[in-house]
This record gives C-alpha cells, structure tokens and sequence, in this order.
C-alpha cells in the first residue's frame, strides 16, 4: 500500500480509537452515577432494597456484555424503541458498569470502620450527614485504585460495541482490513493501541494501591 | 454542685430501671438499675463480659434494650420515638479506640459536628475548637491529622471533639485501654479536669486507682447486674465476695 494509503488508514483507525475513548468515558460517567446508587441501595436499611440491587448484579454479572448489548440493539426496537449503536453501546456498557462498580463500591463503603459510623452518629451527626462527610470520604481513597483498574476492562470492552455497528477501534478496523485486506498488521495495530490506552492505567491503579498502602491508617 | 432548688427527681440526670439486653442467647444485661445526679461522677467496673460496656452504650442507644427503662435528662431512651438527635446532644461518647475520622485534621473532626449539626459559622466553631483544644492541651496539634498523634494524643482529641458540642453529661468507655501506662494520665488528667468542672460522667474503667480518687460512686457490675454500688470505700471494704475475689484480681 502506498504512503498516503496508510495516513488515510491510520487516521482512521486513531478516530475510531477517539471513539473508544469516547465510549469508555460515558460508560464510566453514566455507569458511575448508576454504580453509586446501587451501592447505596446495597447497604440501604431497607432489606427489600437491599435484595433487589444485589439481584440486579448477580444477573448483570452472570449475563455476556455482547448479550446485554444485544437485548437494547435488537431487543429494544422489538418493543417499538428505536436505538441507535452509540445509544446501544452507551446504555448496555452503563449497565455493566453499574453492577460491577457498585459491587465494589459497596465493599469501599462497607470497609469503612462501623466505629466511624457510630462516632458520627453519637457527634449527632443526620444519616446523610455521616455518608457525605465522614464515610464516603473515607471510601472514596479505599474505592480509587480498584476503580482505576476496572477502567481498563471498561476500554476493552467498548470492543464489543463493533458488533452493532459501531465505529469504535475495533470496527475501524474491520472496515479497513474490508478495504486493503491486511489483517495480521491491523490487528497487530489495534492491539499496540488498546494497550497504549490500558497500560497507564494499569500503572496508576498500581501506583495508586501503593500509596493507599502506604497512607494506611493504623 | 447541686443546686438547693432542684427536687432530687429532677436532679437526677440518667436512670437505668430493669434493663435487660441480650446478644442472641447471651443475656448480657439482666437487670440494671442506676441512677446517676447532676454532677455526678461514676465509675463502673466489673469483669469482661460484666456488661458495663453494654449499660453504657444502651444509655446512648447504640444499642437498643429488650426490657426495662432508661431515662436520660428528659428523653425515654427506651421508648421508640425517642429523638435520637436530641439525646446524642446532650450525650458525649469516648471510645476506646478514639475514633477519630482519619481524612481530618484535628481542628477538623473537632468543628465537623458544631457546624454540621449546630450550623454554627465557621469562625465561631474554629474558635469553639481551639478553646476545647486548648482545654485538652492540643492547641499546637490542631492541624495534624490523626495518624500523627500518639494514642494519648488522639484520645485526648477525641474527647475535646465531644466537648466541642457542649454535653450535659459525658461517657467514657474504656478510654485508656489501649494506652500504654505513660499517656493514660495525660488522659486521666483531662478527666480529672472535667470532674472538678462539674461536668456528670459515666466511666467504664479498669484504672481502680483513678476510679478510687475521682469517682463519688464505685458500680460494681457482676453478670449483667448491678452487684454492689456504693463510695470509694467499697474498694477498700467490699461488701461482697464476688467484688473482693474482682479487686483480688485487679490489684
């Protein structure tokens, strides 16, 4: 292939790169909001509440992402909503990232000491009050490494959005291995670009648990 | 410390009567009865699984009771619409594993409340936390977080952080276990202080020489009752078998 070919190609691909980005991060904002809820719910006093949420994450973490994805793309239209790939691949990634985050989110509020619940509870402290300012503060430096972590799976798995049509790495490059017909040095180069978006992360969830360690309270 | 005019009724502050409270099958509380003044300082002792620990927590409703009554200023701690935000203000609680919140500085955990719960202004309740600290002799550890301290130091914070909301009646809960011998009387001290106040005070201890020189009342509590309830005296002349072979122990 000629010079210019492969400019055109690779900007192409680093487009559908921006889009996998792009993916990842409204996952992350939207599942993250949902996440948070479901958290809450999970250690909600009310136990019917309590049952619901940790039913919703056993069936969306024993449920494919590729079949989540499938039910709002294919399933949804069937039911007279009509869903785009971006809406599909938004709302099912969102999902997913709800049950896992929350999951472990659940565990960051829960490892909080019940002590620091009571002490705030005796300073006369509202329940909201003793989330917002003594527990979740806590939490959140428990919940940041395994969160940024998780980032990494949220990345790959906007893979699956190509199934639906759309244009996301993984796809761009379908369509340009359709074109030249390359597949071992495409590929080879989505792969070199997924870890380039992973490998930081990777780091700074490892860095990040270091410091945690190192920052441990007695 | 009590005034001439108060009927003896309402001069008494926390009334525990028939409290009862089990754990599953363990009956931990079978009965106590205690009745603390204005004023007043007690000191309970009495073994592990004695249930002193428990009474104590009951009183601030960290637990909820299975029998009996508890009275606590005007508020029916046993009853179920008992406003728990109004009990806890009147209420200061030390633990003995201080319970600090860790994210905040010292001059932080000590405002936290008075401005979350009191909505006082920010520089009222700085002022307010410096005071407290000052009383405690923390005032140059006032931006220092937690892990900073020494353990004296950290309960010491903790009960300034509980004085910064102005209870009427403070309950200590082991305070200087987890102390080694050198900082429980820098915290002894801060008690100490606050009883020659007049501030009422509830302590779970095992400092029997503190509790002898502080204390008006000694409770000895023995299988979930009050077993023997009487001044420092009791501890030279126990009236019962149970509390001398307990001193036996202790000393």
């Amino acid at each position: 292939m000629g010079a210019s070919f492969a400019v055109g190609y690779l900007m192409f691909l680093l487009k559908g790169a921006v889009w996998t980005v792009g993916l990842s991060l409204i996952a992350l904002s939207c599942g993250g909001v949902l996440a948070f809820i479901v958290a809450l719910c999970r250690i909600a006093p009310n136990r019917w509440l309590r049952l619901v949420t940790a039913l919703y994450i056993q069936i969306i973490q024993g449920t494919p992402v590729l079949v989540i994805i499938f039910l709002t793309y294919f399933g949804l239209p069937s039911l007279g909503w009509s869903v785009s790939p971006l809406l599909a691949a938004s709302l099912s990634l969102s999902v997913y990232v709800s049950a896992y985050l929350g999951e472990s989110w659940r565990s960051s509020l829960q490892s909080v000491p019940r002590a620091q619940w009571e002490a705030a509870e005796c300073l006369a402290l509202s329940r909201a009050q003793r989330m917002m300012k003594v527990v979740l503060p806590q939490a959140i430096r428990i919940a940041t490494p395994p969160t940024v972590g998780f980032m990494v799976q949220i990345i790959k798995n906007t893979s699956l959005a190509s199934i639906v049509g759309f244009i996301e790495l993984v796809r761009a490059g379908q369509i340009v291995n359709n074109t030249i017909f390359q597949p071992f040095l495409i590929y080879l180069l989505i792969a070199v670009l997924y870890f380039a978006m992973c490998y930081p992360l990777s780091i700074l969830s490892r860095r990040l648990e270091v410091s945690a360690g190192e920052k441990a309270y007695a | 410390m009590r005034s001439g005019s108060d009927t003896p009724s309402q001069d008494i502050v926390v009334s525990l009567k028939g409290v009862h409270k089990s754990f599953g099958s363990n009956q931990v509380l079978r009965g106590v009865d205690l009745d603390v003044s204005r004023g007043e300082v007690v000191a309970i002792i009495g073994k592990s699984g004695s249930g002193k620990s428990t009474a104590l927590r009951c009183i601030d409703y960290l637990e909820s009771i299975d029998q009996g009554t508890i009275r606590v200023c005007d508020h029916q701690v046993h009853k179920p619409d008992v406003d728990l935000r109004a009990l806890r203000l009147d209420i200061g609680i030390v633990f003995q594993s201080y319970n600090l919140f860790p994210h905040l500085t010292i001059e932080q955990n000590v405002m936290l409340a008075p401005t979350a719960v009191k909505k006082l202004a920010r520089p009222a309740a700085r002022q307010l936390a410096h005071r407290v600290l000052g009383q405690v002799g923390l005032l140059e550890k006032a931006n220092q977080f937690p892990e900073r301290l020494s353990g004296g130091q950290q309960q010491r914070a903790a009960i300034a952080r509980s004085l910064a909301m102005e209870p009427k009646i403070m309950l200590f809960d082991e305070v200087t276990s987890a102390l080694d011998p050198q900082l429980t009387g820098e915290v002894l001290r801060v008690i100490e202080d606050l009883a020659n106040k007049g501030m009422t005070m509830i302590m779970v201890t095992h400092e029997m020489n503190f509790a002898r020189k502080i204390a008006d009342t000694i409770v000895f509590m023995h299988e979930g009752k009050v077993w023997e309830k009487g001044g420092a005296h009791i501890l030279n002349s126990p009236g019962t078998p149970e509390l001398r072979e307990f001193l036996q122990h202790e000393l």
